[in-house]
């Protein structure tokens, strides 16, 4: 059982990849500015402009609201009809419990939702941060020589379909302990996303700028700073928003199967104390949590987007 | 008049999976100190190529360029080039685009005070100063272009290379381009060489039009001289008869001599 879970979740983790991997998301997704309404509404009516205001208000509120109590009515409905799957309303409750209480700790095997939270984001903190460290300068390297980038696309190729926990092991050998073994997963399914959007932003540097690097006479600093830093950057963040999505995804896996303090482990612990409301109250925790990474890595990324037709 | 840049002899070929493609071949022409001389010829007829070879950009296959009494081995500064799409960099603001040349010409002898009123007084030149700090995806595509010409002639070049400048531009925007173009010319003395498809451009702007015959293995087919005195007004030109001359030989020379075959 815990296989499958774990090969479905990687099965998202490469059409994530795959959809997402061109940069230019990052340039569509970038909001249209907002107009500010011109003078003339001020003749218009008050309440007309409130209600103006109150339906566009409805119309984006709505649509997800009816979403959401789809999904919960469905589940009330199969919790009925499948009595080891908890109400909506058990859930809840469940909930309000562990939340009034996140940060408690009761030994290494009983601690709030709160520290297991923390624990995975220190340990996605930390193998992200080595995959930054050695991927982000590895894709400028490939992008910039092509020699080095024909020598390495092989391997990289042949890696990167491999789910990252089949590296646990080797992780665990080298290690000889499970936390830095679960990091270790991490950095391996953090770095490839990294290496390949930098290497590719750095091939994909307009022509347009070299040339102007290329007459100005830059010296080699300025172009690095003033032309390839800044136009590789959205595409950088490309692959650092993946890997981010990607990293939160294996973790739990990698919890799963190491132990200790996480969000992955408190699910598994709470599988085996039949404790399901707690571990559909984990499934609603992951997924916020991945969305604010999502979230607050595409404001980033907005902030250093340019588009490059303007 | 001192000549500034020789092309002897030049030819241009491309490597192509079909094989050697001829750009240009047997382009002789010399380009005088304060001139201003358009490359006009039907599209793929190898303007560019040779305003890149004048440019460094790309290096001669056959014969050789001087500039300067130097033989041309790549780009540089003293040959400053406004590319047709402008090609300010976006993360820049329009002060800073034009700052980062004259920081490469003048900044090892400048201080950063002179550096910075250097990059003002070309922005006000082109009458951008209201927008000096605003980025290139605020502002139209006149104005960047104007920025454009402001970042060439900032850095002082001893020619300054256009390639279809206003080309990307709407008919009004580009004769207010052109006017601005006259007097910024006019104040500097520069030297320009101007890629041009446009005829009233070629004629409006330069002393020479050199006319390029059709590809491949194109080479300049006629050389017209426009003896029209400067600063030039498209008002009074319209009924000028030297203006009217040269360009009805522009237009027999590119409609009639050289008819483009239907693409």
């Amino acid at each position: 059982m815990t296989i499958a879970s774990i090969d479905i979740s990687l099965g998202s983790v490469e059409t994530a990849e795959n959809v997402s991997s061109k940069p230019s998301n990052t340039s569509e997704n970038m909001s249209t500015p907002k107009i500010s309404p011109p003078a003339t509404a001020l003749s218009v009516p008050k309440n007309a402009v409130a209600g103006e205001i109150a339906g566009r208000a409805i119309r984006t509120i709505l649509p997800p609201l009816i979403g959401f109590a789809l999904l919960i009515g469905i589940w009330a409905i199969v919790s009925m009809k499948n009595k080891g799957i908890p109400t909506p309303e058990v859930v809840w409750n469940a909930a309000v419990v562990l939340f009034s209480d996140p940060f408690y700790s009761n030994g290494p095997n009983d601690q709030g939702i709160g520290w297991n939270i923390l624990s995975s984001l220190k340990r996605v903190a930390i193998g992200f941060g080595f995959a930054a460290a050695v991927g982000i300068p590895m894709g400028f390297l490939l992008g910039r020589f092509d020699f080095l980038n024909k020598a390495l696309d092989p391997i990289i190729s042949l890696l990167r379909p491999v789910s990252p926990l089949a590296w646990l092991p080797i992780g665990l050998l080298v290690f000889k302990r499970a936390d830095p073994a679960a990091t270790w997963t991490i950095f391996i399914c953090s770095i490839w996303p990294m290496i390949l959007n930098t290497a590719q932003g750095v091939q994909r540097v307009p022509q347009d700028y070299l040339n102007v690097a290329r007459v100005l006479n830059l010296s080699e600093w300025k172009v690095i700073t003033k032309i390839l830093f800044p136009s590789v950057l959205p595409y950088m963040l490309t692959g650092i928003r993946l890997s981010i999505g990607t990293a939160w995804l294996v973790i739990v896996a990698a919890e799963m199967l190491t132990g200790g303090v996480g969000i992955g482990f408190w699910v598994w612990d709470e599988w085996n104390n039949l404790k399901v409301e707690h571990i559909i109250i984990a499934i609603f925790v992951i997924g916020i949590v991945g969305l604010l990474l999502e979230q607050g890595l595409l404001l980033i990324a907005r902030r250093f987007s340019y588009d490059s037709n303007s | 008049m001192k000549s500034l840049v020789q092309i002897e002899n030049v030819g241009m070929q491309f490597a192509t999976k079909k094989g050697p493609f001829v750009a240009l071949q047997g382009i002789n022409l010399q380009i005088n100190e304060g001139e201003v001389v358009s490359l006009i010829g039907h599209s793929g007829c190898g303007k560019s190529t040779l305003l890149n070879l004048i440019a460094g950009l790309t290096l001669p296959t056959d014969g050789s360029l001087i500039c300067g009494g130097r033989e041309i081995a790549g780009p540089g500064p003293e040959r400053a080039v406004v590319f047709q799409n402008h090609s300010l960099l976006p993360w820049l603001s329009c002060f800073e685009n034009v700052y980062l040349g004259v920081e490469r010409v003048f900044g090892s002898k400048e201080s950063k005070a002179i550096l910075r009123s250097r990059t003002m007084a070309a922005v006000e030149m082109v009458h951008m100063a209201h927008a000096a700090e605003k980025l290139p995806g605020e502002i139209s595509g006149g104005m960047k272009q104007r920025i454009g010409i402001a970042r060439a002639f900032a850095m002082e070049p001893k020619i300054l290379l256009m390639d279809e400048p206003f080309g990307a531009l709407d008919a009004l925007t580009r004769a207010a381009l052109q006017d601005e173009l006259i007097g910024v010319m006019q104040k500097t003395g520069a030297t320009v060489v101007m890629v041009t498809h446009d005829v009233d451009e070629a004629v409006l702007l330069s002393d020479r039009v050199v006319m390029l015959t059709n590809g491949p293995a194109a080479t300049i087919g006629e050389i017209l001289e426009v003896n029209l005195a400067k600063p030039r007004n498209r008002l009074t030109l319209a009924s000028d008869a030297e203006y009217t001359r040269c360009r009805a030989a522009i237009i027999e020379f590119l409609y009639q001599k050289q008819v483009k075959k239907a693409a």
